[in-house]
This record gives structure tokens, C-alpha cells and sequence, in this order.
């Protein structure tokens, strides 16, 4: 039993030396995470800061002027044109000149006075659609505070149902807050898939794994040899976008370390797991590499990060519950923003284990029967 | 001439024999095809919300009916608030609409409130919800108002939305010309990158270089057999889009396929000129994934908006080819032939084109002494 436990550290002396020694690939490791979650960060996020319009004015009067004023002093809206026919609202919308156009018929003031409804008519580029609604939704926003602004400087009762919104977990609905905790599982994921694919293919490649299986060495031994200094690499990984996280985009943590780690710890071994019997299949780096490569871009498309999963039909949603990094991404989010304990997070844990414990098992059986 | 065509056929049945290069080259595409065309969707739909009346009331349960009919919800209803706060943080529902004991009476005297609670994690889906339960509630307001049970409140602006482009506002519109990026960045300077940099690894093209052939006949028979890999991509995802997806195409596909062109083009110098310089497979691959397939991804403006990302990266991504073949595919797809943006942006990939292939052939030769 001592002696498995030596050969087993120092198995995990020698891995992490090969992988640490070289400068080169210490930084590969370590920078581009860092790197990808800073510039991911600020570009991954669905909210519009800039939303660029021109504005077809046919009223003219104190009170479209009143909600231009509006539109502008909200800080998302800059108005880049006046607009004088229909013509010159498909030229600046075709040109992408402008997100949005709102055009003002003439009798809006009229209508306003009289107690009538009195439209806006919005016009939005839907070349991307999902910009162009939350575009939309901004501007309802502005049109409801100016519609209860005009009723209470008018005297008119204020509309009988409003309602109040309220968001949990991420009051203001900052796009951010959901992307980078998702980045600490989706950038180690993609990182240490690649590493531990490769470990064993390079060692094929090279002849030495034969040497290593002539040694004492059991197959179970070896693939934790290999398995721990992947996850021990992957935990600095996850701790280094932690830290981008909390200390540059400073997006509150409520929630236990310990039970992100525990998480993370899962996760990982079902992702090395997945490296390793990758590795233990293909027979050289430049396969394994392409393999990797091949069952990273579903995994990445289908955990959620980009687009939601319940919005996936029942069949690919049934498909992702082999996708550790679904639940990763939950277990993320849930914990940084919702801090959820360990308890409810059991449905998240569970598969997670069983993919660990079949990958990795797999991965030490394919050592000795998986080639030739 | 006829070295040309030799190269070119090794070079082919090099790409057909090699089952990763498949992988990549077909396998790949096809699999993309299918997850963006059926799996990835931003439209938000059959939201399952819990509906909490605290106390029957024929105006109570006429609201909740509007929430129960809407395509957009999958609603519940429950009596009690800790009951709904339960299902939530189970993530059983993704919103609470609460509708208090004296709604009836609060709504008669005018002041009447529904309270909305969403579940916020995912940030963009909570607020496509918090807009759609708004629209339900003003619709209850309308029909009351029609009904004349409440008096129409007044002067107020109504919102008329118009989505040009897209008027079904389906996500796919744009989620099936973002695809063809990809897979024209993943054929051209993914692959490429892989095959050349194992050329460099393992010496066979020191060995061409002591042949007749030229360096430019070289990089050109690299070339060719993966730019028309690259058209079958382009020609693959045109035909999923308009006949699986049901995408519009309002351009010209002569002009489609002469932009589509230019930024294969731009792809294999990028390919070419990474392998060129790192001549090693694993660095050459991550480079290509980090320079080239990252970026087309997040910072072409195919998911997000560029206008909203700070100066800095906005900046950056001028200098991103991706940028701008996602704006031709865009336009070209859903808007037409807007010289205004054709004109600029094909001239940008032309000129990225031609500078980075005559660097790619540059490095060749130099190599070659």
C-alpha cells in the first residue's frame, strides 16, 4: 500500500516537472487564461452600453422634445442624426449608421393633451435580433418613466396596474455577472482536456509509455499519476480567473469557497478523465489534439454559456447530461451568486461523479488494452 | 503548370487519407451545422413561471389567465408566496408573478400592482422575461380599459415596434450566418495551420524544397485543395440555411461567394504564416485557435454587440477579419446589396488578403535559402 502511495507521488513529481519545467509552456498555461477572461469578460456581454439612433421628428413640440430628452439623458442612447423623409430611415438603418430609429408622428403633443394614446414608432436593424429586442426593451424603459413623469407634471392619475420587477441574484441583470463565473469552468475545461489529451499521446509517440508500462507500475497507479498534476494545474487555472474576477471585474461572491472548490474538484476529474481516455485511444499528439478539439466545441456549445439550455430542444438537452461542464457552469453560478451549499447542489454533483468515476476507470483499462 | 496540378493532387489525396483532416474538414462542419441550426437558440419561449394568487378573484384569475395563455409562458398557479420561492430556488420555474389579497379592490381605486420576480442569473434571459410578463400585464390593462372597468389612463406613448430584417425575430436569422464564419475560419486557417506545421515538424518540406518546384508552387498547391474544401463548406451551409433553417438570403450569391472568397483567402495566409513561423503542430494550433477561432466567435459581433464593447477592444477588432465577414454575411443575408458596407468591408478582407499571403510567401522563401 506505502509503496503504491510513493510510486504514485512520485509518478506526480515527474509529470508536473515535464509539464512546469519548460518557461514556454508554464506561460501557455497559465497567461492565456488570465488573458481570455479579461478580454471575454468585457466582450461577452449582451447588455447595450452604445446604442446608436436618429430620429424622425414630425411633431416638433415641447413634448417630443421632452422624450428625445429623455432617450438621450438615459446614457445608452446617442443621437447621431436628424431624419427628414421615410426615405432616410432605410438608408441610415441599411448602412448600419444607427441601431434604431424612433420616428415622432405630428400630432403627438396633439394627442398627449387630449388623453389619447399617441404612438412612437421604433424602428430596429434586426440583422442581430437578440441586440436589436434588448435595443427595444431599453426603449420601452425610457417611455414608461416619461409617460409616468407627463401624468404627474399634467395632474392625470397615474396608470391603475403597474407592475414592479425585481430580479434575484443579480439585481441589475448585468450580463457579466452570469458570463465570467461561467468562464472558471468553461477556460479550464478547454485547457486541461488538451493538456491531459496530450500526455499520454506524447508519451506513445515518444516510446516512453511502453517503458512506463514494463515498470512496476500498475494501470490504475498510472492514470492517477497522470490524473492528479492535470487537476492540480487546473485548480491554478480556475483560482487565477477567480482572482480576474473578484479582484478586476469585482462581481460579488456570496457563496463558500469550499463548496466552489469541492465543485470545481469534481469537475475536474470528470474533465481529465474525459483527456485521459482521449489519450489512451488516439496515437499521436496531432490526434489527440483534433480529438480534443472535437468534443470541446459541442461541450462548449451545449453547456449553456452562450445560449441557455432550457431554450435547446428535449433532445439535445437530454444529450448534454454527459457534459461536465454544464454542470459546472451551474455549480459556478449557483454558488457565486446564489451561494448555494453543497445539499443543493447534489443534483449538479452526482453526474459528475459517475462521469469521473467511468472516464477515469476507462482511461486506466485502455492502458494496457486500448492499442494495438 | 503540370508540377502545379502534381502537388495539388498529393496534396488532395493527403487531405482525404488522413482521418483528422476529415474530422476537421467534414465531420466538423456538419456537426456545427446541426447544433447552431437546431440546438442553440436565443428566443425565449414556454418560460415556466409560477403565478401566485393569494386570494380568488374573478380580476385575479382573469390576469393569471393571460399569463396561462401566453405562448411565452408555461404557467402555474399556487396560492402561496413561500410555496413559489421554493420552486424558484429549485430553478422549478424561472419567474414569480404575485398577485396580492386585494388586487380587485387596489386595482378599482387605481392603484393596483403586480409584482414580478425573475430568477436573474443568466442576466439576458431574465430580462427577454421581465419584458414579456410587462407585455402580459399591459395587455390585461388594455382589454380592462376596453371593457370600460377602468378608465384609459389617459394620454400616455405607446411603443410601436417595427424589427426590420427580421421580422419572425428568430434567433437562427443570425445564430446560420455566424455558422459560416466559423467554419470557413475552422477549414481555413485551423487546418491549414495543422497540415503545414506537420510538414515543418517532420522535414518533408525541406525535402520539396530541394525539388524543381518554386516556393510560391508550394504554398499554392497547399492551397487550393483547401479553398475548395472551403467552398463545399460555404456551398453546405447555404443549402442547410435555406432549405433546414429557412433563413432569408436577400444578397446576390455571386457577391456572397467573391466576398466568401476573400476571407478564405485571408484564413489560408493567416494558416500558412502561423505554421511558417512556429513550424510546430501543438504551438502552431493554439496560436490559430487564440488568433483566429476565439475571436470570430466573441469578437466579430456575431453574438455580441460591438457597439457596446469598451474602445480598447473595439479598437482590436478592426484589425479581426472575422469582424467584417460577419458584417458582409449579415447584410448580405438579410438586409441585400447595401454598397455601403459591401464596398469597405470586402475592400478591408482584400486588402488583409493580399498583404498577409504575399508575408506567407515571403517567409517561404526565406526559408528556402
Amino acid at each position: 500500500m506505502l509503496e503504491s502511495v510513493l510510486r504514485i507521488v512520485a509518478l506526480i513529481r515527474k509529470e508536473l516537472l515535464a509539464v512546469l519545467k519548460d518557461p514556454r509552456s508554464r506561460v501557455s498555461l497559465f497567461l492565456p487564461p488570465v488573458l481570455q477572461c479579461l478580454i471575454f469578460g468585457y466582450a461577452a456581454t449582451y447588455d447595450l452600453s452604445n446604442v446608436p439612433y436618429a430620429v424622425l421628428d414630425q411633431d416638433r413640440s415641447a413634448a417630443s422634445h421632452e422624450l428625445l430628452a429623455a432617450l438621450d439623458g438615459s446614457g445608452v442612447f446617442h443621437r447621431v442624426g436628424e431624419l427628414y423623409t421615410q426615405a432616410d430611415i432605410k438608408t441610415a438603418i441599411d448602412e448600419e449608421t444607427v441601431l434604431l430609429v424612433i420616428q415622432i408622428g405630428q400630432d403627438f403633443q396633439r394627442r398627449l393633451q387630449a388623453g389619447r394614446p399617441a404612438d412612437v414608432e421604433v424602428i430596429a436593424d434586426g440583422r442581430n435580433s437578440n441586440t436589436a429586442g434588448t435595443a427595444l426593451g431599453y426603449v420601452s424603459a425610457v417611455i414608461d418613466q416619461f409617460n409616468a413623469n407627463w401624468a404627474a407634471d399634467h395632474g392625470e392619475a397615474a396608470p391603475p396596474l403597474r407592475a414592479t420587477m425585481r430580479a434575484w441574484y443579480n439585481g441589475n441583470l448585468e450580463t457579466r455577472w452570469f458570463m465570467i463565473p461561467a468562464l472558471i469552468g468553461t477556460l479550464t475545461f478547454l485547457q486541461t482536456l488538451l493538456l491531459t489529451a496530450m500526455s499520454v499521446a506524447r508519451e506513445r509517440e515518444q516510446g516512453t509509455f511502453d517503458q512506463l508500462l514494463v515498470t512496476p507500475f500498475r494501470p490504475f497507479e498510472i492514470m492517477v499519476g497522470k490524473a492528479v498534476p492535470s487537476v492540480l494545474i487546473g485548480l491554478v487555472q480556475a483560482t487565477l480567473i477567480l482572482l480576474v474576477a473578484q479582484l478586476w471585474f469585482r462581481i460579488p461572491f456570496i457563496g463558500s469557497y469550499f463548496t466552489l472548490y469541492a465543485g470545481l474538484l469534481l469537475f475536474l476529474l470528470a474533465a481529465v478523465g474525459m483527456g485521459l481516455m482521449l489519450s489512451a485511444v488516439v496515437a499521436t499528439m496531432q490526434q489527440a489534439m483534433l480529438y480534443a478539439f472535437v468534443v470541446m466545441m459541442p461541450f462548449a456549445l451545449l453547456s449553456g454559456l452562450t445560449t441557455p439550455l432550457s431554450n435547446m430542444p428535449q433532445v439535445f438537452q437530454d444529450v448534454t447530461v454527459v457534459n461536465p461542464l454544464r454542470y459546472a457552469i451551474d455549480i459556478a453560478h449557483r454558488v457565486y451568486l446564489e451561494g448555494a451549499g453543497l445539499d443543493q447542489l447534489i443534483p449538479d454533483l452526482w453526474p459528475m461523479a459517475i462521469i469521473a468515476t467511468i472516464t477515469l476507470s476507462a482511461a486506466a483499462w485502455l492502458f494496457r488494452h486500448g492499442i494495438e | 503548370m503540370r508540377r502545379l496540378a502534381a502537388l495539388v493532387r498529393k496534396e488532395t489525396y493527403q487531405l482525404f487519407r488522413d482521418p483528422s483532416s476529415i474530422a476537421i474538414g467534414v465531420i466538423m462542419p456538419v456537426l456545427l451545422i446541426l447544433l447552431f441550426g437546431f440546438a442553440l437558440s436565443l428566443d425565449v419561449e414556454n418560460v415556466p413561471v409560477a403565478v401566485v394568487l393569494e386570494q380568488p378573484s374573478p380580476t385575479a384569475s382573469e390576469l393569471a389567465a393571460g399569463f396561462a395563455l401566453s405562448p411565452y409562458f408555461d404557467a402555474q398557479e399556487l396560492t402561496s408566496m413561500p410555496q413559489a420561492q421554493q420552486l424558484l430556488l429549485q430553478q422549478k420555474v424561472d419567474g414569480i408573478i404575485r398577485i396580492r389579497p386585494d388586487f380587485a379592490r387596489q386595482l378599482n381605486s387605481g392603484t393596483g400592482q403586480v409584482q414580478v420576480l425573475v430568477y436573474g442569473t443568466d442576466a439576458n434571459r431574465a430580462r427577454i422575461i421581465e419584458a414579456y410578463a410587462q407585455g402580459a400585464i399591459a395587455q390585461f390593462s388594455v382589454r380592462r380599459a376596453a371593457e370600460g372597468y377602468t378608465a384609459a389612463s389617459g394620454g400616455a406613448a405607446t411603443v410601436q415596434s417595427r424589427l426590420w430584417f427580421n421580422e419572425a425575430d428568430d434567433s437562427h436569422y443570425f445564430l446560420v450566418p455566424g455558422l459560416i464564419v466559423l467554419i470557413m475560419t475552422l477549414i481555413g486557417a485551423f487546418l491549414t495551420t495543422l497540415v503545414m506545421a506537420r510538414e515543418w515538424e517532420r522535414g518533408t518540406l525541406e525535402a520539396l524544397f530541394v525539388t524543381p518546384v518554386r516556393a510560391g508552387e508550394i504554398v499554392l498547391s497547399k492551397m487550393i485543395p483547401y479553398f475548395a474544401l472551403g467552398m463545399v463548406g460555404l456551398a453546405l451551409c447555404m443549402f442547410a440555411a435555406k432549405f433546414l433553417f429557412g433563413v432569408p438570403f436577400r444578397g446576390s450569391v455571386l457577391l456572397l461567394t467573391g466576398v466568401s472568397t476573400l476571407y478564405l483567402l485571408v484564413a489560408l495566409g493567416i494558416g500558412l504564416l502561423i505554421s511558417s513561423i512556429t513550424r510546430n503542430q501543438f504551438v502552431a494550433s493554439m496560436a490559430t485557435l487564440i488568433i483566429t477561432f476565439l475571436p470570430a466567435l466573441f469578437l466579430s459581433g456575431f453574438l455580441f454587440d460591438l457597439r457596446s464593447m469598451p474602445t480598447i477592444i473595439r479598437i482590436l477588432s478592426y484589425a479581426l477579419p472575422a469582424r467584417y465577414y460577419v458584417n458582409l454575411l449579415q447584410t448580405l443575408f438579410l438586409v441585400g446589396n447595401v454598397w455601403g458596407i459591401v464596398l469597405p468591408d470586402a475592400a478591408a478582407l482584400a486588402g488583409m488578403a493580399f498583404a498577409l499571403l504575399a508575408l506567407a510567401r515571403a517567409v517561404t522563401t526565406k526559408r528556402l535559402a
